[in-house]
């Protein structure tokens, strides 16, 4: 099915490779690569997490973790080494899975939330994991070498429901301007019903909200850092995607002590969305930038080459308009094969897409 | 005979223009299909009271209103009139309508509830928590909320 026949429209970039009924009777709420790019993780409304991988031409059920939680499960993490599985539920808990020769264990439950925990991400160190939840609060929690986890915060910065948590992609950031500045600081950006986004980092031994990102006129749903970590994607109900830079000068990075970064919008995606913007996606290894939509499509962006850094321009380069029966509410780019994309949908269903990229890119 | 034919065609096609912009069969097929949004949720009991919504007068005949979006597909909005100004009765109202039609609404179709402008101090709030479709599935594994929800939109045998 090429996107330039009769359900699609213009350009014939994005083909269907494969379309799985994973969570049959239910919806499939959301999908992750493992770092390797040789799984897929799904999550949904009948409460289970399902593990795919790769046959032949076809994509099929490794595992199937269904005893963790009583309610939906909203969101699935990797952890940076592939061995764990993060799953945060409606049922307001978090579950850690181990991976073993037989499938994947749950080795803790993490607790706290007072109602459905929305979102889960690991830090690139590996060393902390973030929830956030509809109680509006973002927690940081620490791991160590024995599984054993810890919150070592609670950020209450949002004044409504936190949708997603993202991390920053870097361990250490180094800002060009002085090199002395060069930091292991982790950074973590939030989305909320308030129609925000916050980011956060750690100063002197305590978690704060540095900068409220405004803009948006309803709920962000979805965030994604592009590779170089120094713009951040969001996305929301009022149909359009934002691209936020760190620097005003264009340079990378952001500094962690003395200097205080600005972040701005320098770019929004408007007219393209009928419909809520669930989920964008920013691929590491091609800057194609992927969105997931109630209006049931799946459109991909690409940065137009000639732009200024600070003032950037994407082009719309592929539009599958009926990509699923229903909402889309996530894309997520393979990590290691570049132009694969899995998406899933209210409909239950997992696909599967090959991304061509236009020739001017 | 083909000239007769492109007449009438061209006659036909100047006719929808002045009727708006889709073509003819358009707007009857959307107010068919708001009909048979209608008659699902006019049969909805009220959460408090043993009425149903039409009787009280929350939904009517003209509070829904159906547009295309494509061939088979339409948008669907409603706005309601909630009988009381209490913030958690219009929200599980909200609640009632979007499950029922999730449920029973035969077509394909896209869904926008809102609450009838000047009948609410907060119908901002209530407009945006019952057009969230995360909030609405939470809303929904509560046992207690879904019991309601549930009495309210079974159909009596």
């Amino acid at each position: 099915m090429r996107a330039g026949s009769a359900d699609g429209s213009g350009m014939a970039a994005l083909t269907l490779s494969c379309r799985l009924a994973a969570h049959p009777d239910s919806r499939c709420w959301f999908v992750a690569w493992s770092p390797s790019g040789a799984l897929l993780a799904s999550c949904g409304g009948d409460r289970s997490v399902r593990v795919w991988g790769r046959q032949g031409e076809n994509w099929v059920c490794q595992a199937v973790l269904g005893e963790g939680h009583q309610r939906t499960v909203r969101k699935v993490a990797w952890s940076l080494c592939g061995s764990y599985l993060a799953s945060a539920s409606f049922d307001a808990t978090t579950c850690i899975w181990k991976k073993t020769p037989d499938g994947f264990e749950c080795v803790t439950t993490l607790e706290g939330h007072e109602n459905e925990v929305k979102s889960v991400a690991w830090s690139p160190s590996g060393s902390l994991l973030a929830t956030c939840s509809r109680d509006k609060s973002v927690w940081i929690w620490e791991v160590d070498e024995e599984d054993e986890y810890e919150c070592v915060s609670v950020l209450n910065s949002h004044t409504q429901d936190v949708k997603h948590v993202v991390w920053h992609p870097s361990q250490e950031v180094e800002t060009t301007r002085d090199p002395s500045l060069t930091l292991a600081c982790q950074l973590l950006a939030s989305a909320s019903y308030d129609d925000t986004v916050k980011l956060y980092r750690e100063e002197e031994d305590d978690w704060v909200c540095f900068t409220t990102l405004e803009g948006h006129e309803s709920t962000v749903w979805g965030l994604a850092f592009d590779g170089a970590g120094r713009r951040l994607a969001s996305c929301s109900d009022d149909r359009t995607v934002r691209i936020w830079s760190s620097d005003e000068q264009g340079e990378p990075g952001v500094a962690c002590s003395s200097t205080e970064p600005s972040w701005k919008c320098i770019c929004t995606l408007s007219g393209y969305h009928t419909r809520t913007i669930y989920d964008v996606a920013w691929c590491r290894l091609t800057g194609a930038v992927a969105t997931a939509c109630g209006d049931d499509a799946i459109r991909v962006f690409e940065e137009e080459p000639l732009a200024e850094p600070q003032h950037p321009t994407f082009a719309l380069t592929a539009h599958m308009s009926r990509a699923h029966a229903q909402d889309v509410n996530c894309v997520a780019w393979n990590p290691a094969e570049p132009g694969l994309l899995a998406s899933c949908s209210d409909d239950g269903e997992v696909a599967f897409w090959r991304y061509q990229r236009p020739e001017c890119c | 005979m083909a000239l007769l034919g492109g007449l009438l065609g061209r006659l036909l096609w100047f006719s929808g223009l002045r009727r708006g912009r889709h073509a003819p069969g358009t707007q009857a097929m959307e107010q068919d299909r708001a009909l048979e949004v209608y008659d699902i949720i006019r049969t909805i009991r009220d959460p408090e009271k043993p009425n149903t919504l039409e009787e009280l007068e929350v939904v009517t005949e003209s509070c829904v209103e159906v547009h295309e979006i494509n061939e088979e597909e339409y948008l669907v909005i409603i706005r309601f009139t909630p009988t009381v100004p209490h913030c958690s009765l219009a929200t599980l109202i909200g609640l009632c309508l979007r499950i029922k039609l999730q449920r029973c609404l035969p077509f394909k179709h896209k869904l926008e509830i809102y609450i009838s402008e000047g009948t609410h101090s907060t119908e901002e709030d209530i407009n945006k928590q019952i057009n969230d479709k995360e909030r609405v599935a939470a809303a929904m594994e509560n046992p207690n909320l879904r019991e309601i929800v549930e009495q309210c939109v079974t159909e009596p045998d």
